[in-house]
């Protein structure tokens, strides 16, 4: 079984750890936040503001704005762009982001 | 809007109504509009009347289709930066209670009590819970509807067609004549060209505005709140670049903000200066908008009349032609009112207003300032 | 080399690239600025360079292009007359009389704010991926096609085990390969087009020895790693509660409606799906840059009608990066000659104008071919949501448009709301404009990004980088 990591031979530092939602995952030096949360098995880490729907990356390049996610207590921050560093702590986006 | 209105209003009094637009519906001013139903920023005098009379109109026809026009009666709070302006507003407050405004004065505290996220520091505010929203383009689609008038869009009309005796008998489109004893010019910023097809003269301009929209948000601003110098700027006859800011949050999530005026032709442009103007304004109001994300700006013309009132009623210069333009920024909120005046108008009833203020042909034949 | 006129090129990938190194090479100083972290735009998108790839070329190919265009910005870079400024949102690029102030945001976070001045610009913003709603597309798990290769080439990420690739067009196919050459079983290659009509157009193909091998390429890649190809099929519906479990797909016949009871079910947990381009015109669009239909019209030099302002890539017109590196060698040299007060001589660049004539053609080609099928509207269900920011469904789009008169995209977001969200319809356009049966043009986008207000209030007083004019 392959993985992209082993296809590009890709050889990061070793993994640090952050959270989502207060749950421990690990994350690989150079990942993005998005990159973070699939390789934890994660797809989903809002929810739309009028139906309450998940969601995650779509477009992948910063475009959509379908993956954004709080972290570090920003709102709004999409996860296909910034890069998930040590310590980072990951919140599940509901509605605007602004709620709370 | 103004074009709907009247075809409700005059469709409500019995008549056949044909609506012949260029563009779609809400294709001009409307639709880059913010639906403001004001009376807060009107002085005393036949506006402030015709803001009245069409507030109630708006909450008369709120009870029918409220939501799928997005009706608020969120008020306006009129925000002084400064004690003596404080004191200048509550004189304006004092001329438009007279006039039969609700207007009540909000200091210290209890302004934060109504706006939570203002700056710290601020003298007080003159409360206006008249002050109304409904969201333009939504409200001028469903007047058209609630009217049943025949609605033909993407069609221009390139005359207005006239007896010998130079009565009004319909227009010519570029799809055909239409033929109707009445017509009713509400073509807003472009209502000079539609009276000069009918070979008569009305003096309206364009004046741009931009609106900048946030991202979307939990409700951080409940009124509309606006400073107390757009006052001055809405009745300024400057060309030059005017903000003041206005900013009020929506129900859909995103705050607007306003009001930038400047008379520039027709011209698009994005203007970094007067996008500049305005976040600067709303933020020194609401600093916490400094870190909320502008995701969208566009520009209007409002359609500007050399004394700031719109025209409405009869042309005696061209029997037959009928003059519903020329609000400015006003336009939303005016409509109902005349709509419902030029459908009595054109009824031959007596308007509950009266006209005289806003007749067509108040103006000389050429304004200075159109031949420059 | 500050006596140098000064050329800022927008879009760090292979037509900005390309524009760099001609610029450059011909007595300008070129300010390249991207938003990534890395130069190569999304065509040669790497690995972030702490995930320490050390074969990046295994997910690419064409490799050696990459490495010459790489390899001519450092030489520039090092020589002084280019540099590059990476992590540079660019959100406005404003007009003053013959000079420019491009405004960026900075890094991922975006938030401060820098200028840039230049005496002119070159736009080389590329573009994005067009997707088709149906029902199910916005659960987890589906993503773009783009956005999978991108996940995959900048990140070594994957969403799932298996997927299916959807859609209509040339990606598919590197999407394909590239997701089972990294570990995921990719059960199906959906496409709405058939590809063999593709090869009767040899009038176009004949032209194109390369893309012939590339095509043969692709194909024996796929029966390496047994993934079955569904040509004139299309993915009616997406299955799934929390995230994506499964979609159906079904055939379409030839005026492209859906062959009933042709659908079947394909478990998967990934749907990378898409259904062409469109060009990033924003930038263009607020300089004031004729566009023709989605794209800005440049003339034979690359040059937009507005003075100062070229354009390269997919803004003018998708076609890919070949035709990308074409045209940015050219808008590079005429640039270059122009900026030096100097009328440039075409047959400097012959070789890159035919190979752009060429192209274009071949792109032409390509795009009469992969068309989505004629009547996705018919599978977009009433409560299938296509503005994905608002989550306006297609049932009020198509109220609006019977009841309300909306009879385009502007009359239909007003009336709606669809498009009026983060995005700023970017992804939903394409979809309204076919649910209100009219032609979809572009939108006006003033903010290329979001910007803060409060970088926006202070604009005037933005630190202003060392060196520029």
């Amino acid at each position: 079984m392959s993985s992209p990591l082993d296809l590009a031979q890709a050889h990061p530092r070793p993994a640090f750890t952050v959270t989502l939602d207060g749950r421990e995952i690990e994350a690989l030096p150079g990942q993005t936040v998005a990159a973070a949360l699939w390789a934890a098995g994660v797809t989903s880490w809002r929810t739309t503001r009028a139906m309450g729907r998940p969601r995650g990356v779509f477009c992948g390049i910063g475009v959509c704005f379908d993956c954004l996610v709080t972290v570090n207590d920003r709102p709004g921050q999409r996860a296909c762009l910034v890069p998930v560093q040590p310590g980072d702590a990951i919140r599940t986006q509901e509605g605007t982001g602004h709620d709370d | 809007m103004t074009g709907a209105a009247c075809a409700l209003y005059a469709s409500r009094a019995g008549l056949d109504v044909i609506i012949v637009d260029r563009g779609p519906v809400a294709g001009g001013t409307t639709g880059a509009g913010e639906g403001n139903l004001l009376v807060s920023d009107k002085e005393p005098g036949p506006e402030l009347d015709l803001a009245l009379l069409s507030n109630h109109l708006w909450a008369e026809l709120a009870q029918e289709l409220g939501a799928a026009i997005e009706y608020e009666a969120k008020g306006g709070v009129v925000v002084a930066t400064s004690p003596g302006s404080l004191i200048a507003l509550e004189r304006f407050a004092v001329e438009q209670r007279a006039a039969g405004v609700v207007a009540e004065l909000v200091a210290g505290d209890a302004l934060y009590g109504l706006e939570p996220h203002l700056a710290p520091g601020l003298p007080g505010a003159v409360h206006y819970p008249q002050d109304s929203q409904v969201m333009p383009a939504l409200a001028a689609a469903h007047l058209v509807r609630a009217s049943g008038a025949r609605l033909f869009t993407g069609r221009t009309v390139t005359d207005v067609l006239r007896r010998a005796d130079g009565t009004v008998r319909g227009v010519r489109t570029d799809n055909g004549d239409i033929h109707t004893p009445a017509v009713v010019n509400a073509a807003g910023t472009w209502g000079a060209d539609l009276a000069a097809l009918a070979g008569t003269h009305l003096p309206v301009l364009p004046r741009r505005g931009f609106v900048l929209v946030t991202e979307p948000l939990p409700r951080m601003v409940h009124h509309k709140v606006y400073a107390a110098d757009y006052v001055a700027d809405v009745a300024s006859d400057s060309a030059a670049l005017q903000t003041s800011p206005v900013v009020e949050g929506t129900a859909a999530g995103p705050i607007l903000i306003g009001a930038s005026r400047e008379r520039v032709g027709f011209d698009r442009s994005f203007s970094m200066p007067a996008l500049r103007a305005l976040a600067a304004g709303a933020t020194r109001l609401f600093p916490f908008l400094a870190d909320v994300r502008a995701i969208r700006s566009y520009a209007g013309f409002r359609p500007y009349m050399p004394d700031h009132l719109p025209a409405i009623g009869a042309d005696p210069r061209v029997p037959g032609l009928f003059h519903a333009c020329g609000h400015e920024g006003a336009g939303i909120g005016l409509a109902t009112g005349t709509g419902h005046l030029i459908a009595q108008t054109l009824t031959a009833k007596t308007p509950d207003l009266d006209l005289h203020p806003f007749r067509p042909d108040r103006f000389p034949d050429r304004s200075p300032e159109e031949t420059t | 080399m500050t006596d140098r006129p000064h050329l800022a090129v927008i879009g760090a990938g292979p037509a900005g690239l390309a524009a760099t190194v001609a610029a450059a090479a011909h007595g300008v100083r070129v300010t390249l600025l991207d938003s990534a972290a890395q130069a190569g735009g999304q065509f040669y998108r790497r690995p972030a360079a702490e995930l320490r790839a050390h074969r990046p070329q295994a997910l690419h190919h064409d490799w050696r292009t990459w490495e010459r265009l790489r390899d001519g910005l450092d030489t520039h870079v090092k020589a002084g007359t280019a540099r590059h400024l990476t992590d540079h949102h660019i959100w406005f690029v404003e007009r003053h009389p013959g000079r420019f102030t491009v405004h960026a945001l900075l890094g991922p976070e975006q938030e401060d704010p820098v200028a840039v001045h230049a005496d002119a610009v070159l736009l080389a913003t590329g573009g994005y991926e067009k997707v088709l709603p149906f029902p199910g597309w916005t659960l987890p798990g589906v993503v773009t096609a783009g956005g999978a290769q991108a996940m995959l080439k900048g990140t070594l990420a994957v969403s799932g085990r298996i997927a299916v690739v959807a859609g209509t067009g040339p990606l598919l196919l590197p999407v394909a390969t590239g997701l089972a050459a990294a570990g995921v079983e990719v059960a199906a290659l959906v496409e709405s087009a058939d590809p063999k009509a593709f090869v009767r157009r040899t009038l176009a193909l004949a032209a194109q020895p390369g893309k012939l091998a590339e095509g043969a390429r692709y194909a024996a890649q796929l029966a390496r790693h047994r993934v079955r190809t569904l040509a004139r099929h299309t993915v009616v519906e997406g299955h799934g509660t929390e995230r994506l479990e499964a979609v159906t797909v079904a055939a379409l016949d030839g005026a492209g409606h859906i062959r009933p009871g042709t659908g079947r079910r394909i478990p998967c947990d990934t749907l990378a799906v898409g259904h062409g381009m469109l060009p990033h015109t924003d930038l263009a669009e607020t300089l004031g840059c004729r566009l023709d239909a989605m794209d800005v019209h440049v003339d034979d030099e690359q040059r937009t009608d507005v003075s100062g302002v070229w354009a390269a890539g997919e803004t003018t017109g998708i076609g890919g990066s070949a035709l990308a590196l074409a045209e940015g060698h050219i808008a590079g040299r005429s640039a270059a000659a122009r900026l030096r007060g100097r009328a440039p001589d075409p047959r400097e660049w012959a070789a890159a104008a035919r190979t752009r004539t060429r192209l274009r053609e071949f792109a032409a080609a390509l795009d009469s071919v992969y068309a989505p099928p004629a009547h996705w509207t018919e599978q977009v269900t009433d409560d299938t949501v296509v503005c994905r920011c608002e989550e306006v469904t297609a049932g009020a789009v198509r109220e609006a448009v019977a009841e309300l008169g909306a009879g385009d995209v502007r009359t239909a977001k007003l009336l709606t709301r669809a498009g009026m969200g983060w995005c700023q319809g970017r992804m939903c356009a394409p979809a309204v404009a076919g649910l209100a049966g009219c032609e979809l043009t572009p939108s006006r986008r003033p903010f290329a990004r979001p910007v803060p207000l409060g970088v926006l209030a202070h604009e005037h007083t933005h630190p202003t980088e060392r060196g520029s004019s």
